[in-house]
């Protein structure tokens, strides 16, 4: 019996990476979740518009390298995401403007944005790719760990280590602290609440007077700088690489709708579920469950559920459960 | 019109007449386009080289020339890489196949082409462990070692290290599995432990959830089975930030500068092997390429030159340009006893052995067939020392 090593080592591989994965999917599928919540239709290419928010970040940071600036202990990039975010938005609003907006004023149905998203996503896939290749780049720097499973180690004398990276520390931070902005706008100012109106009842909000076109690229606004800071923290914790961001799209829509489409509560709480069921249901338990039971009871098998091969078929159930059995999510959204 | 058919059909004569007389033809079967078309024009050259050094010496079967006929095996499609090698046999008429490169094409052409029509084939570069046991008539030869010789040599490393359980990830492609299965089959043999062998997919941004199972189930050190700047490297990343391992065992396809640059200082003391030799006779081969404008010190060189070798000198020996004759002289050409043949003394060597006598064919890349008749391959054991790969030693 040794609870204090089980609880490291599950701490270590389940609780902090879910925490910090968790906010990653949390923050996209904000972003998913309010375009479909003003806008109706599902984003296809978020994915993609993080993969350029995180693109430019990449070369902010290389910008400041190359002039020397940095932050010390915290990452460069830090200071090349508010450059990030205003490019992601530009983007967004650019995409909004030629073609978004066209099929707006023809009154075109849902379906048809739905299918104009997958060509955005098309485009800005193969735009990324072009700009800065198809390859991995690294741009994190600073100090890597808060607490290295090392110096845990030596720090407290267990067998377990607990690392906790500056990076997911930083995302878990950012996640929060970006969130609690977004609910205070929503719920508190007289812009949050005239989008919830909007979005609630179109035709009753443009007879109050709410300006349809104001309400639209605002909600771009804020998703497009969502959307950049998820595509930052996720290359910043992880890996900057075009196509992993596309891999993203599942887990950010089974976060999404889990939650309940068009629900940023549901959001949130969608994004932690999908990330924690990802991750506890491809871990291997064996040596947690080693370190709680005596010697003689002893797992001799890895103790896992699902092999780490079926991690993103852990999502897809979890979508596929959820439309089948309570389409309007955990959180009461509207119907996908 | 009657006149020109005539004429026609008589230069046709006289000019197949003359190849069946004084030209060889061999065939270079090699992925001149596909994933490995950078490495394959030197792939070549060193086929050619071959052929022009035994031509040139003029002890060649009494004076024959040998003639290289290409033909693009693409690396990874079959099909088209059969088709390739049925116009080398049936029109160009070739009797041997330097070829092909990637071991996926390498069967089919094998199985399609080489043992229907009975032409000997030696490949440079196949290199997985399923070819050893493939059905082949005697046909197949391959101047690569099988990835389960490395297996072998990577479990006696980790032996004489001491280090007896290991946990083993491996990318999920034929290299990647053929490599981890001889290896934990080796390993198993000399009474080590593997924990776990777990795949991983390349290109995924996130390996912590493998890592999370690999540290789960434990060992010494973790044998990471994967491509330098794909997968294999997240893995590495993933574990030293979770703490999962410290020590790892990396095989050639983990080994470059490049895998240093972007772990650091966390990767000394880790420890692998690669394809390498100590031999010198292989700078008499880069020094040549470099004459004809070619960088001779890209991966496989050797390796073709060798092959294209060994079947000029086992036609040689068999006195038969017929595969039939000659399939059966090669191991003997390239093991001892006999007289040791290095590279750039290919018309010394069909100078012994057209006066009956008996050569060790020892090549650029150190020949010594076994098995099946696959290169024995002499493996290079690297450390991390200091920020950079360092010798250790030969297996």
């Amino acid at each position: 019996m040794d609870f204090l090593n089980a609880a490291a080592a599950f701490a270590n591989f389940v609780l902090v990476p879910g925490f910090s994965y968790g906010s990653q999917l949390a923050l996209g599928a904000l972003g998913v979740t309010l375009v479909y919540a003003v806008l109706r239709f599902a984003n296809f290419a978020h994915g993609d518009t993080m993969a350029f928010g995180g693109m430019t970040a990449v070369f902010g940071t290389w910008w400041l390298q190359s002039r020397g600036i940095d932050l010390g202990p915290l990452p460069t990039t830090l200071i090349a995401l508010p450059f990030s975010i205003v490019a992601t938005i530009g983007l967004v609003l650019l995409v909004d403007r030629l073609i978004y907006r066209h099929y707006r004023r023809v009154k075109a149905p849902l379906v048809t944005f739905v299918i104009v998203s997958f060509g955005v996503m098309l485009v800005v896939n193969g735009l990324v790719r072009l700009i800065i290749g198809p390859d991995q780049q690294r741009f994190a720097d600073g100090e890597r760990f808060i607490v290295s499973a090392r110096e845990f180690k030596s720090l407290t004398g267990l067998q377990e280590g607990l690392a906790f990276k500056t990076t997911q520390g930083i995302t878990i931070v950012a996640a929060v602290v970006l969130m609690a902005m977004l609910f205070w706008f929503l719920n508190r100012t007289r812009t949050g609440k005239s989008m919830r109106a909007y979005s609630d009842n179109e035709d009753l909000a443009l007879l109050s007077g709410i300006n349809p076109e104001k309400v639209v690229a605002l909600c771009w606004i804020i998703a497009g700088g969502l959307t950049a800071v998820a595509g930052v923290l996720y290359g910043l914790d992880k890996i900057f690489k075009p196509f992993t961001y596309f891999q993203l799209l599942l887990p950010i829509f089974a976060a999404a709708v889990v939650g309940g489409m068009g629900n940023p509560i549901g959001a949130v709480a969608g994004g932690y579920l999908v990330a924690f069921s990802e991750i506890g249901i491809t871990y291997a338990f064996k040596k947690v469950v080693n370190h709680l039971l005596p010697q003689a009871w002893e797992a001799q098998g890895l103790l896992q559920l699902l092999s780490t091969e079926y991690k993103f078929a852990v999502s897809f159930v979890m979508l596929v459960i959820v439309l089948l059995l309570r389409p309007t999510g955990l959180f009461r959204g509207r119907a996908f | 019109m009657k006149r020109i058919v005539t004429a026609f059909a008589a230069l046709f004569g006289l000019a197949t007449g003359a190849q069946a007389q004084d030209e060889v033809k061999l065939g270079v079967l090699l992925g001149f386009t596909g994933p490995i078309e950078s490495l394959t024009p030197q792939m070549a050259w060193g086929a050619e080289y071959a052929a022009r050094e035994a031509t040139e010496s003029g002890a060649f079967m009494g004076g024959s020339s040998v003639a290289v006929v290409r033909g693009d095996s693409t690396c990874i499609d079959s099909a088209v890489a059969t088709a390739a090698a049925e116009r080398l046999v049936t029109s160009d008429k070739v009797s041997g196949i330097v070829g092909a490169d990637c071991s996926g094409v390498t069967g089919a052409v094998l199985q399609n082409v080489a043992r229907p029509n009975g032409i000997v084939m030696i490949s440079p570069s196949a290199t997985s462990p399923a070819l050893s046991t493939a059905e082949d008539d005697g046909l197949f030869f391959r101047t690569a070692p099988s990835d389960a010789r490395q297996g072998q040599v990577m479990s006696s490393i980790l032996m004489d290290r001491g280090v007896e359980t290991v946990a083993l990830t491996y990318t999920n492609n034929d290299y990647g599995k053929g490599l981890a299965d001889s290896f934990a089959a080796a390993f198993a043999e000399d009474g080590g432990t593997v924990t776990v062998s777990l795949s991983h997919e390349d290109g995924k941004g996130d390996y912590s959830a493998e890592v999370g199972a690999l540290a789960s189930a434990g060992g010494d050190a973790l044998v990471v089975a994967g491509y330098i700047d794909q997968g294999g490297l997240g893995v590495i990343q993933a574990s030293l930030d979770a703490g999962a391992f410290e020590t790892f065992v990396l095989p050639d396809g983990m080994i470059g500068p490049s895998i240093i640059e972007n772990i650091g200082g966390d990767l000394e003391g880790s420890f692998g092997q690669m394809p390498g030799s100590d031999s010198m006779a292989g700078m008499v081969l880069v020094d040549a390429a470099a004459a004809d404008g070619i960088d001779g010190t890209t991966i496989y060189v050797a390796e073709s030159y060798d092959a294209a070798a060994l079947i000029i000198l086992a036609m040689q020996a068999a006195g038969s340009h017929m595969s039939e004759d000659y399939k059966s002289k090669i191991f003997d050409v390239a093991n001892a006893p006999g007289e040791p043949i290095l590279p750039g003394e290919l018309g010394k060597a069909l100078e012994i052995l057209a006066a009956g006598g008996e050569v060790d064919y020892v090549g650029a890349s150190d020949v010594e067939l076994i098995g099946s008749g696959e290169a024995a391959g002499k493996f290079q054991e690297v450390e991390v020392a200091n920020g950079e790969f360092v010798t250790i030693g030969y297996r």
